[in-house]
């Protein structure tokens, strides 16, 4: 078995030293990593951490890789800390896809992006909408009015999107609102709604069941699958929660529907 | 309401028939699942017989299939599996070109053990509007397709227009070497995944060594496989990151999962292994219940086999040309339902279809 330069050994599935054809089937510790997931995806990890570094590295490389417009390039997925590369199976160039992303990677720079903007979103907290304020007030001690300044002072990373359609995994929610599932998930939650599920917090995109502790509720429509640009947040971008009363609720609401 | 007669009447649905094309690609990144067809080879041989673009949308149908009416006449090629496809109840072959005149009624007798899924490919194509350019049936996003859902009885299914050679494909046999075929307890091929690390390696032997069983709860987002457990090394949990179509997650229940077309787009249990992309169409063809195992493979053989079923779709295009240019040889067509011989002259100047009476 011949190992072309720039290729995966016959036997391994992961490398991270292409250039010299050799493999590291244990995985070794440098990163970046690189490793087929299917003869479809090549993914780049940077790390094996939640880390704003390491999320900046993944997202610098993805605007390269699509900042080149790469004749097989099918399309890129961000996640906190690796990016995965689709290609077409049937199409690919491997040795050549394997060269480019592993080259890229290289360049890629151990430094915190800029987010691509802040957007914000209204929220109103508790009531019909926040169904769970008291829960997550019992869990952390905390009053409600307490949760809500918490919840909405800070900046939201959103480290990559996934779960379903249009759903933002944020990163850098207050230690001090930790709160569990729910032991019973609701069947039905509906879209805009906003939750606190162990570190994490959240907006429901679509209306889905789930087990989120439901805090409020935001009027924008994060996924519009109709719209010119169906998803309101992407990768890359940072978020505030911004409480707001029912009546502005109704009113953003309405103007959504204009 | 001239559109109207330009379309396909859905009289019943079967257990799960949905419109699917090769799939939403561009927007993974945003958590969109790519839905599409199970079988991509399937669909496509079906609208290169039907003259259509590889990209054209079709029906998906599982094990028991639907009876469709047709308002207008067609050229329709059935791939994949065979549910025991008839013209108004006569028996017709699959993975041919199948010509279907107005109010004729397509129906399907169901799976006779050769293949679960179906795909019906019509000529010109269903033109139901494109979401998120494709109009592949994402059933849990409730988009594209028909109305972002399966079909159900009284469903009107615009057609497109068919190419002008379209007819040509008429009587064209896809050789059996060049079809989907199912295959009983088929060895997947498999690319090992490095998250193969998280798991025991008693538990990597086992997924090797074992046969696994399809298990009920298995749909177009998952086949949920029942057999050996497969233990963790420590936690099953990992920070989510990508999961294309034919990842297998071990889950903490130690069971694997095949993610499939309308998987999620990202998930947090490891992955053991990816099926390579040329072995998902015999997954496409099986049945919960249905036995399979799997084998190592190296990124290289997959690419391998990947060029070899390229290579089969243009061999079939290749024949195709041939069948279309054949200058008025003709050919015996189907039993018309009076008893008589419909005979076809496809020439390239004539096609004429004569009913002997």
């Amino acid at each position: 078995m011949t190992v072309l330069p720039g290729s995966v050994a016959a036997n391994s599935h992961c490398f991270n030293n292409p250039r010299k054809g050799g493999s590291d089937l244990e995985g070794g510790t440098g990163y970046p990593r690189f490793s087929w997931c299917g003869d479809a995806c090549l993914v780049a990890e940077f790390g094996d951490k939640i880390d704003p570094l390491i999320n900046s590295m993944v997202r610098d490389l993805d605007l390269r890789i699509r900042g080149l417009k790469l004749p097989w390039l099918v399309e890129t997925v961000p996640t906190y800390r690796s990016l995965a590369v689709y290609v077409d199976p049937w199409d690919s160039p491997r040795e050549e896809v394997e060269l480019a992303v592993t080259s890229l990677a290289r360049e890629v720079k151990a430094k915190t992006m800029p987010s691509v903007a802040v957007v914000e979103i209204p929220v109103c907290y508790g009531g019909d909408f926040g169904p769970d304020l008291e829960r997550v007030s019992m869990y952390t001690a905390l009053g409600p009015d307490d949760i809500i300044r918490l919840h909405s002072s800070k900046l939201y990373r959103v480290y990559m999107m996934g779960f379903t359609p249009g759903f933002p995994y944020l990163g850098g929610m207050d230690p001090r609102l930790e709160t569990p599932r729910l032991e019973d998930p609701r069947t039905l939650i509906p879209a805009g709604s906003v939750g606190i599920a162990g570190k994490q917090t959240g907006i429901y995109p679509i209306a889905s069941p789930g087990g989120w502790n439901i805090i409020g509720r935001t009027p924008l429509v994060l996924f519009d699958p109709a719209g010119a640009s169906p998803f309101l947040l992407e990768a890359g971008m940072e978020i505030r929660f911004v409480p707001v009363t029912g009546e502005r609720f109704e009113e953003i609401l309405s103007g959504n529907g204009a | 309401m001239e559109r109207d007669g330009l379309s396909v009447e859905i009289i019943s649905p079967g257990v799960l028939s949905t419109v699917q094309d090769l799939g939403r690609y561009g927007f993974q990144a945003f958590g969109m699942p790519v839905a599409g067809a199970l079988d991509r080879y399937s669909l496509m041989v079906g609208n290169l017989v039907v003259g259509n673009d590889l990209r054209s949308a079709g029906l998906e149908i599982t094990i028991s299939g639907p009876e469709l009416l047709f308002r207008s006449e067609r050229l329709v090629c059935i791939t994949g599996g065979d549910l025991s496809p008839k013209i108004n109840d006569r028996d017709v072959p699959v993975w041919q070109g199948l010509m279907l005149h107005e109010k004729d009624v397509l129906s399907f007798g169901g799976a006779r053990n050769r293949g679960a899924r179906s795909w019906i490919c019509i000529g010109g194509g269903i033109d139901t509007p494109p979401v998120m350019g494709s109009r592949s049936t994402y059933l849990r996003g409730g988009l594209g397709g028909h109305e972002g859902r399966r079909l159900e009885r009284g469903d009107i299914l615009p057609l497109g227009a068919p190419d002008i050679f379209s007819r040509r494909g008429e009587g064209f046999v896809v050789p059996r070497e060049l079809r989907q075929n199912y295959i009983e307890r088929p060895v997947i091929r498999v690319i090992p995944d490095p998250r193969e690390a998280l798991i025991a390696p008693e538990g990597v032997e086992c997924f090797y060594t074992s046969s696994y069983r399809i298990g009920p709860d298995s749909d177009r987002m998952g086949y949920r496989l029942q057999g050996p457990l497969i233990r963790h090394k420590e936690s099953p949990d990992m920070i989510s990151d990508a999961v294309p179509w034919g990842a297998i997650q071990v889950p903490g229940s130690g069971l694997p999962i095949i993610m499939m077309a309308d998987c999620q787009t990202t998930g947090g249990y490891p992955k053991i292994a990816g099926v390579i992309s040329a072995d998902l169409g015999l997954l496409s063809m099986m049945l919960p219940g249905d036995h399979l195992s799997f084998r190592r493979c190296a990124v290289t053989e997959a690419a391998d086999a990947s060029r070899a079923l390229k290579g089969d779709l243009e061999r079939v295009r290749v024949l195709l040309a041939d069948h279309r240019s054949r200058p008025g040889a003709p050919s015996l067509g189907i039993p018309a339902d009076n008893g008589a011989m419909l005979l076809k002259f496809g020439g390239e100047i004539f096609d004429v279809t004569w009913r002997i009476i």
